[in-house]
């Protein structure tokens, strides 16, 4: 486990370092086209960099509030979804984490999760009603423990920080095209005020130009081939944690099957989410240019792993699923002695028809809005709205007067 | 006089390394004992759960009194378990007596659509995932911990200040594994 996040960590750093080349160059040439080559070229950097550093302190403190926050999120208490809970903290004991992350649920029919959090110990795991209502047990725990295996290989805190650069990058160049494109005439007067330019002038233009056309499509391909992969690796982690591919696996199935787009998603946090929650627009992108490998390929990897549950069985069926010789772990941080078990479930393999999961999806939207529901003694399950002050209420079916339990704040 | 100099700086070298190597093993032995305590969390929280449970099902059963008082039992002789190979043993027995109840509870519709069974079910299902779980990472632990009490240059640390092999928490399923029996007549 610990070997495999210090090898995250050198990879993301030979990441960062590209990008952060990219940005430096992208800001030298803008900077020395505007400003001239006396020093403009070092502005720009400056430039660059404090666009940068702004940025990430933003997204360092204030990302996983603000990204529960756009996503519509909700913290529930256990009461809400029991379960949930339960699952949740069987994969805190098994991952080790030092605390059991906060739990949202966004109010939603489309299945997805995420989770977010600079740290193990700040940190959170969102799902939304349509994944809780939806999934049975197995398949929840399966997802969890892919979230939960995003925290502890830091997954998020990389990504976040690749983001914001790959964001930086994109808007650097965005501006300095459109500067260019409504405001040519002012490059000119740049140009003519600018002592001895001349031809070295116009070759930094050139080159800022081409720079500021290939840096962002550059940077979307590096981030997103990282991305690509700590899916993998989350996939892989996740079921060295429960020990059963299959949950996972028919998790990933009911998840591709949704037609459904999350309307709380955009384009900058489909990334977070355990599977593209943008489905139409996703399906189109090309291989390149995705940030989650094919739900299928995923499916049919965790399918292969009839050997065991470790990383070393996750690697084989990566590679003959998707014929590389190529690995996705280095071998330097597997053990090939390694035995993992795969685990035979003994919960029961229920099953969630259709008529059920209407049911349990809107009884989850009411109890995250607060309401609380009384089971009267002859069957009739009374859903009563947070508006209902009295402490009593009467059966509509059989007329007994029921409790009603004092409210959970949220 | 340099070769003083460089003789000194070499030995706080050395020092540093030693102590760096013992600051990870105890590192790594507390670890263990966390795990291992995380277990017993999980196992304390499994004995508190079933007075809940055989009161809640007591009056659904009556024909089942042997399952219920097998479990009652496993609890007592697990509760007092002392040693790690003990306590393995004891509690595999109440895993394998709570899991025939599990294929019980299938004959009385009654039961299952009680809520308070069902929320009872859920977190005694839960606890004995979690009791897994924990066991399952305790032995994570205890296996890199012994590796590296066995690795060069490590393991002359651990010799000179007397680390030793933690055990594992090996469960001998056979209580668990124990296939339902089923007679056609």
């Amino acid at each position: 486990m610990w070997e495999l996040i210090q090898s995250n960590k050198r990879k993301s750093l030979i990441l960062f370092l590209a990008m952060g080349i990219i940005l430096l160059l992208l800001g030298y040439f803008i900077g020395g086209m505007f400003l001239g080559t006396n020093g403009g070229g070092e502005l720009g950097v400056f430039f660059a960099l404090l666009i940068w550093a702004v940025v990430s302190l933003v997204s360092y403190f204030a990302g996983s509030s603000i990204m529960l926050s756009v996503s519509r999120a909700k913290e529930v208490t256990k009461e809400v979804h029991p379960q949930l809970f339960n699952i949740v903290e069987e994969m805190k004991i098994a991952s080790a984490l030092p605390k059991i992350p906060k739990i949202f649920i966004i109010n939603e029919e489309a299945p997805n999760a995420f989770a977010t959090g600079r740290s193990p110990e700040n940190c959170a795991v969102t799902v939304t009603a349509g994944l809780l209502s939806r999934l049975n047990r197995d398949e929840l725990q399966g997802v969890i423990a892919h979230e939960m295996s995003h925290i502890k290989n830091r997954d998020i805190l990389y990504m976040t920080f690749a983001g914001v650069m790959l964001g930086t990058i994109v808007i650097v160049s965005e501006v300095f095209l459109r500067g260019l494109w409504f405001g040519g005439g002012s490059l000119n007067r740049y140009k003519n005020r600018s002592s001895g330019g001349g031809s070295g002038q116009a070759v930094i233009a050139i080159a800022a130009l081409v720079l500021a056309i290939l840096a962002p499509i550059l940077a979307r391909l590096l981030y997103f081939a990282i991305s690509r992969k700590r899916e993998y690796l989350a996939d892989a982690s996740g079921v060295r944690l429960t020990r059963y591919p299959e949950g996972l696996a028919s998790a990933l199935e009911k998840l591709a099957d949704n037609r459904l787009d999350l309307r709380a998603a955009n384009k900058a946090t489909a990334g977070m989410y355990i599977v593209n929650p943008l489905k139409k627009k996703g399906m189109k992108l090309s291989d390149l240019t995705s940030t989650h490998p094919p739900i299928s390929e995923r499916v049919r990897i965790l399918r292969n792993m009839s050997q065991g549950a470790g990383y070393m069985d996750y690697q084989n069926a990566y590679m003959k699923v998707k014929h590389k010789t190529e690995r996705l772990i280095p071998n330097s941080v597997l053990d090939s002695n390694e035995k993992v078990t795969i685990r035979d479930t003994s919960v029961s393999k229920e099953t969630i028809d259709k008529k059920n999961y209407r049911r349990n999806l809107g009884d989850l939207v009411m109890n995250v809005n607060g309401y609380s529901f009384v089971h009267c003694v002859c069957g009739l399950t009374l859903k009563i709205p947070p508006t209902y002050k009295k402490s009593e209420i009467k059966c509509p079916r059989c007329g007994r007067i029921n409790k009603v339990p004092p409210r959970n704040k949220l | 006089m340099s070769a003083f100099l460089i003789f000194i700086v070499l030995i706080v070298l050395v020092g540093f390394f030693f102590a760096g190597m013992y600051n990870s093993l105890i590192k790594l032995r507390n670890r263990v004992k966390n795990a291992w305590s995380q277990i017993d969390v999980q196992l304390k929280r499994r004995h508190d759960l079933i007075p809940n449970l055989i009161e809640t099902v007591k009056g659904y059963m009556t024909h089942e009194r042997d399952t219920l008082e097998n479990i009652t039992k496993a609890r007592a002789g697990a509760m007092g378990a002392s040693s790690v190979a003990e306590k393995a043993k004891a509690e595999s027995a109440l895993s394998g007596a709570l899991g025939k109840f599990n294929l019980v509870v299938e004959n009385y519709p009654d039961l299952k659509a009680n809520q308070n069974f069902l929320a009872l079910q859920e977190e005694l299902t839960s606890t004995e995932n979690k009791i897994s779980f924990a066991r399952q990472s305790y032995n994570d632990q205890v296996l890199f911990y012994n590796n590296k009490i066995e690795m060069f240059p490590s393991n002359i640390m651990a010799n000179m200040f007397n680390f030793k092999q933690e055990e594992f928490f090996e469960v001998e399923n056979e209580a668990e594994r124990e296939a339902p029996k089923v007679k056609f007549n």
